[in-house]
């Protein structure tokens, strides 16, 4: 255990990190990357996002997922994305939306719109 | 030989072929290089094994055969008429990656061509199974082309995989004359000439695009005698194995 950069994980002893602790340069297909995967229950619906596969690159990861996301229940398409293409806040950054709560001005919820739906419902219905 | 006789000839090869490929392939489980792997692989293996099953239920429904479990499981080794390439051990996954791959391009090309069988049962099964059989060559495109892209020693082992492959591969189209002859003149299908043909332009194509070369076919001998119930050393002790929880209750429900 005394060796330097040992780890758990064999995809980071497969790098042979230097000793020196110098960057590495990992090239295209020599590591593996993780892959968030998005699935699609029907057409025109949004993509959800279900888990991550690990794969060398986008297209096998797009393999992978078709069976670790895909093989039970309804899907029509997946979508994969590199990890590490996703941009996202930091967690301390949290309190930007803290007050979110207070502004119920601009939840949709004042509009009382169900009884006009309703009503244009019905007339359509009666127009049949 | 009548032509229900001919087509429980076909049916039974092509029923064998999935069901020992399958349980091959499901030999992995648990062993895979990577967990996403572990599972795509063994899942493809599942689907091998309910292709053999529909068969067996097509030959037992339509042709007047046995239980599909009973003629699956507690036949002689000398009346399974696999090819001798699904017999093989695994051994290194490169092996079996490749056999994956020249495997399910050949099952494509049958099933595609049996969409158009004058065999009814048969058409809509190739329907039924197209989807599956095209993420089966989906996935095994995906790993042959990663896997000659990744350095000197990935590409030859790939390479050699392909060498010793290929001549085993071609015994899936191992020719049976007689029962060919009627099923081709009632348009069951074209033939293992034609369908071998197709395969090997696909392949060639597949295998260009990775920087593999296919062996010359007149240089290498197929692999055959697995159509007429004469099989390598490995299968009997494959039978054994895959039979022998069936074998101790035969009449058990499950």
């Amino acid at each position: 255990m005394d060796q330097p950069h040992h780890s758990l994980d064999p995809r980071v002893n497969r790098l042979h990190l230097p000793e020196s602790g110098g960057p590495v340069e990992v090239q295209e297909g020599e590591n593996w990357n993780s892959f968030e995967v998005f699935h699609q229950e029907k057409r025109g619906a949004h993509h959800e996002h279900v888990g991550c596969v690990h794969a060398p690159n986008a297209q096998l990861a797009l393999v992978f997922a078709k069976e670790q996301f895909a093989r039970r229940k309804k899907c029509v398409n997946l979508w994969v994305v590199r990890s590490s293409d996703i941009l996202a806040f930091n967690a301390e950054d949290e309190d930007m939306f803290a007050n979110n709560a207070e502004k119920t001005y601009r939840d949709a919820s004042g509009f009382k719109v169900m009884e006009k739906i309703n009503q244009f419902k019905k007339s359509t219905n009666d127009k049949k | 030989m009548t032509k229900n006789d001919a087509l429980a000839r076909m049916l039974t090869a092509m029923a064998d072929d999935a069901l020992i490929q399958g349980h091959r392939n499901s030999e992995w489980t648990g062993l895979g290089p990577i967990m996403e792997e572990d599972i795509a692989f063994s899942s493809m293996a599942q689907d091998k094994i309910g292709h053999a099953w529909a068969l067996y239920r097509m030959l037992q429904e339509d042709l007047g055969g046995q239980d599909p479990d009973a003629f699956a499981f507690l036949r002689n080794e000398k009346d399974y008429k696999c090819c001798h390439f699904v017999e093989h051990p695994n051994g290194e996954y490169d092996f079996s990656l490749m056999r994956h791959f020249l495997f399910d391009h050949a099952e494509a090309i049958r099933y595609q061509q049996l969409r158009n069988s004058s065999f009814a049962p048969l058409r809509p099964l190739a329907e039924k199974l197209k989807g599956e059989i095209k993420y089966h060559t989906l996935h095994a495109n995906a790993w042959i082309t990663q896997l000659c892209r990744a350095g000197e020693e990935s590409y030859a082992r790939m390479q050699s995989a392909l060498n010793t492959c290929f001549p085993l591969a071609l015994g899936i189209f191992e020719p049976d004359e007689a029962a060919e002859a009627i099923l081709v003149a009632e348009g069951v299908y074209p033939g293992e000439k034609q369908l071998k043909e197709m395969w090997v332009d696909r392949i060639y194509n597949l295998c260009a695009a990775a920087g593999l070369n296919l062996p010359a076919e007149d240089g290498v001998t197929p692999a055959y005698g697995g159509r007429k119930g004469y099989h390598t050393e490995y299968l009997q002790p494959l039978l054994e194995e895959m039979g022998a929880v069936f074998r101790s209750d035969p009449q058990a429900i499950w």
